[in-house]
């Protein structure tokens, strides 16, 4: 009895979990299906079969270039995320492994940089890279999201370093391991799951920053959310075409945290249970 | 194998030579059909001006709004050539933000003009920019249903008419809605309609003293005007309606009127988008016989801001696309229906024109009965038809938007939003030093 009851509560558990997923997946499945259907099949009304046109797709290249943008996605999120973890590594070491009173209060401060709504330091900020020639620069722009997503990661590797036995560095430390080579060899190799999905979750939020990568572009820099950002039209119906460009610009990300699952989950859940 | 090696460095090094002495300009644009046009034939542009490089950058209007601003407040530097609208040219001369344009060459013509376009894109008599198209808004309407409505559309119909002609079109059953108008709040969005239907009912967002007048009976008129008008015969969820979803709404056959943009005749006139293409008629917006009707302008416009350190190329550019040969160029490649409209005089003169766009003369109509200058039955401070040119108006116009398209959907009474739009309005001009 008490197996059946397990039994149908399981169903119901992953039939809910499927509802729920579908539901969150949706709308970025129903702007894929969108793409391959014409301007005049887009405004419709609802429909799950598009007709297959790929004049959408040859329209998008056609009029935005879409390799440039790619490619500036791509230097600007992996730049950013390899410099963040530069500066965040040996930032999360010192505060798991040697914390001091303020420890708690310097990580509730860091995080509470993300709490201030971006608009209010617009200005500042532009002026900074005005005077600083970085606008529209690649330089600027990764120094810029690297900066934003710092305290993710900081706190991402505290809470995965906070897990790793500090027997161990102490062990090396007595082997006469430097500090350097305690991070890089002792360290680095026992957090690397917790590297792995602080990395890729880094590299996913600075590809779908659409705030400064918009406001701090123009054409040298731009990445895809400007791409998509000039398909959008309050005038005039272009709904498959901004579907087609909304599909290229999440595609990689999507394809990359596809295969990256198992090495997401297992580093968001890292030490979650013990 | 040694000499295919130096031609090709050689080529590449001229190039690289060419590069460097070419002079980049980067232009600012919305994604808007005729834009989107311009960028393909700049080609025509290039050959005549080899040592001028072109960048765009095309982005959402509000975003465009709100970087260009950003960056000519700050004196950025980032672009050579904004598109703005008949609503900055005003603020942003007078703020001395903008370069003006004296030398867009002799050929230029700029008596030829619209003159009411002219009037909302000149300071002190002086050309600011220089637009690229132009639009009113008026009546599309359902020829059929008019028909079988046993009704005529007058060639400049009242309020009254629209109202009798949407109750007998309306056929909710077969998913027909009498009349489709603006319900999405925003000041470019049902403050656009709502301001200019405001002007033919006698109504005005201040008086001479910039005093708000929403408690005035004009404004009660029009807004309890509106919102029985689209309760009785709007499409469901009409005040999340902008101008594309009423596009989608008409183009699929499911309104008999749309007061709206003139630029939207050429979309729902396509076979190719619109399943009505044949069926559709073109009237003035009405009025309620006050002398004003209830249209208004605007023109996309080509600006030049004060921080570029490439004027001269940038006036080259500005010049070339709102030329008449310009307008030439678009007609031999893509045909006279696809030529940006509303800019110059000599276009509705043209047969060929005429032939193409039979909504031209509409169009034009529909253009100069707005006066930006006097926009209303009543004197007023300001300049604009379906906005106030102001820095306050985009942040107020919103929120207003916002507190008409509740009444709309029924979650306030017309009475709790006019009071509410009032103590608004009085809010924002104490705190710009307008009132005290």
């Amino acid at each position: 009895m008490a197996r059946a009851v397990t039994t149908r509560h399981k169903t119901i558990a992953t039939a809910a979990a499927w509802i729920a997923a579908l539901l969150i997946f949706f709308p970025i499945l129903y702007t894929i299906i969108t793409s391959f259907k014409s301007e005049q099949e887009a405004i419709q009304g609802f429909s799950l079969i598009p007709s297959g046109t790929l004049e959408s797709y040859s329209e998008v290249q056609a009029q935005s270039g879409y390799f440039k943008f790619f490619l500036n996605s791509v230097i600007l999120s992996v730049g950013s995320t390899v410099l963040a973890l530069v500066v965040a590594v040996p930032a999360a070491w010192s505060m798991a492994f040697s914390p001091t009173r303020r420890t708690k209060d310097i990580l509730m401060w860091m995080l509470s940089t993300k709490m201030m709504p971006a608009v209010a330091v617009l200005f500042p900020i532009y002026l900074i890279f005005r005077d600083t020639g970085l606008l529209d620069s690649r330089i600027g722009l990764t120094i810029m999201l690297m900066l934003i997503n710092l305290p993710i990661v900081v706190w991402m590797l505290y809470t995965y370093f906070r897990e790793i036995p500090g027997e161990i560095l102490e062990a090396a430390r007595m082997d006469g391991a430097s500090l350097w080579n305690e991070i890089i060899h002792v360290l680095t190799p026992m957090a690397v799951p917790g590297i792995a999905s602080t990395m890729l979750l880094n590299i996913i939020l600075a590809w779908n920053e659409a705030f400064w990568t918009i406001r701090l572009t123009t054409t040298d820099a731009a990445p895809l959310t400007a791409f998509i950002s000039s398909f959008s039209s309050p005038q005039g119906l272009f709904w498959a075409k901004l579907s087609a460009a909304s599909t290229l610009a999440i595609a990689p990300i999507l394809i990359m945290g596809w295969f990256s699952q198992k090495q997401l989950v297992r580093g968001l859940t890292f030490g979650a249970v013990k | 194998m040694k000499l295919r090696a130096l031609v090709l460095g050689l080529c590449s090094a001229s190039a690289l030579a060419f590069a460097a002495h070419a002079e980049s300009i980067t232009i600012a644009t919305v994604n808007n059909g005729d834009m989107v046009r311009m960028q393909k034939l700049t080609d025509d542009f290039t050959k005549k001006n080899p040592d001028i490089q072109l960048n765009w950058v095309t982005l959402e209007e509000n975003v465009l709004r709100e970087r260009v601003t950003t960056d000519i407040a700050t004196k950025g530097g980032q672009y050579d050539v904004m598109t703005i609208g008949t609503y900055e040219v005003p603020i942003w001369a007078k703020q001395n933000w903008l370069l003006p344009l004296d030398k867009l060459g002799d050929d230029y013509d700029t008596k030829d003009i619209i003159p009411a376009i002219a009037g909302g894109l000149s300071v002190d008599g002086k050309l600011y920019a220089a637009p690229f198209y132009g639009e009113s808004s008026f009546v599309m309407y359902r020829k059929d249903l008019m028909d079988k409505a046993g009704l005529k559309m007058p060639d400049a119909p009242t309020w009254d008419f629209i109202k009798q002609a949407a109750d007998k079109m309306t056929d909710r059953a077969n998913g027909v809605n009498g009349v489709c108008l603006r319900g999405k709040a925003g000041w470019g969005e049902n403050m656009a309609f709502l301001t200019a239907m405001s002007n033919s009912f006698g109504a005005r967002w201040f008086d001479e003293n910039w005093k708000p007048q929403f408690d005035q009976p004009e404004w009660k008129n029009t807004l309890q005007f509106y919102v029985d008008l689209m309760k009785a015969d709007g499409p469901e969820g009409a005040s999340s309606n902008g101008f594309n979803e009423n596009l989608a709404l008409f183009q699929q056959g499911k309104c008999g009127m749309w007061i709206d943009a003139t630029v939207a005749a050429s979309f729902v006139s396509d076979p190719k988008n619109s399943k009505v293409a044949d069926k559709v008629g073109y009237a003035l917006a009405p009025d309620n016989g006050l002398g004003k009707r209830g249209n208004w302008l605007w023109a996309w416009s080509l600006a030049i801001p004060a921080g570029t350190k490439k004027a001269d190329a940038a006036e080259k550019f500005v010049s070339w696309a709102t030329s008449k040969g310009y307008l030439d160029l678009v007609a031999s490649k893509e045909g006279w229906a696809n030529v940006p409209p509303g800019t110059r005089t000599s276009l509705y003169n043209n047969a060929e024109y005429q032939k193409a766009a039979p909504f031209a003369k509409m169009t034009l109509d529909s253009i100069n009965a707005a006066d930006p200058t006097h926009p209303t039955v009543k004197p007023v401070p300001y300049v604009g038809v379906q906005f106030v040119a102001i820095p306050e108006f985009q942040g107020l116009g919103t929120t207003v938007g916002q507190l008409f398209s509740a009444a709309l959907a029924g979650q306030s009474s017309v009475d709790d939003a006019l009071k509410q739009a009032q103590d608004a309005a009085t809010a924002a001009m104490t705190e710009g030093g307008y009132i005290k």
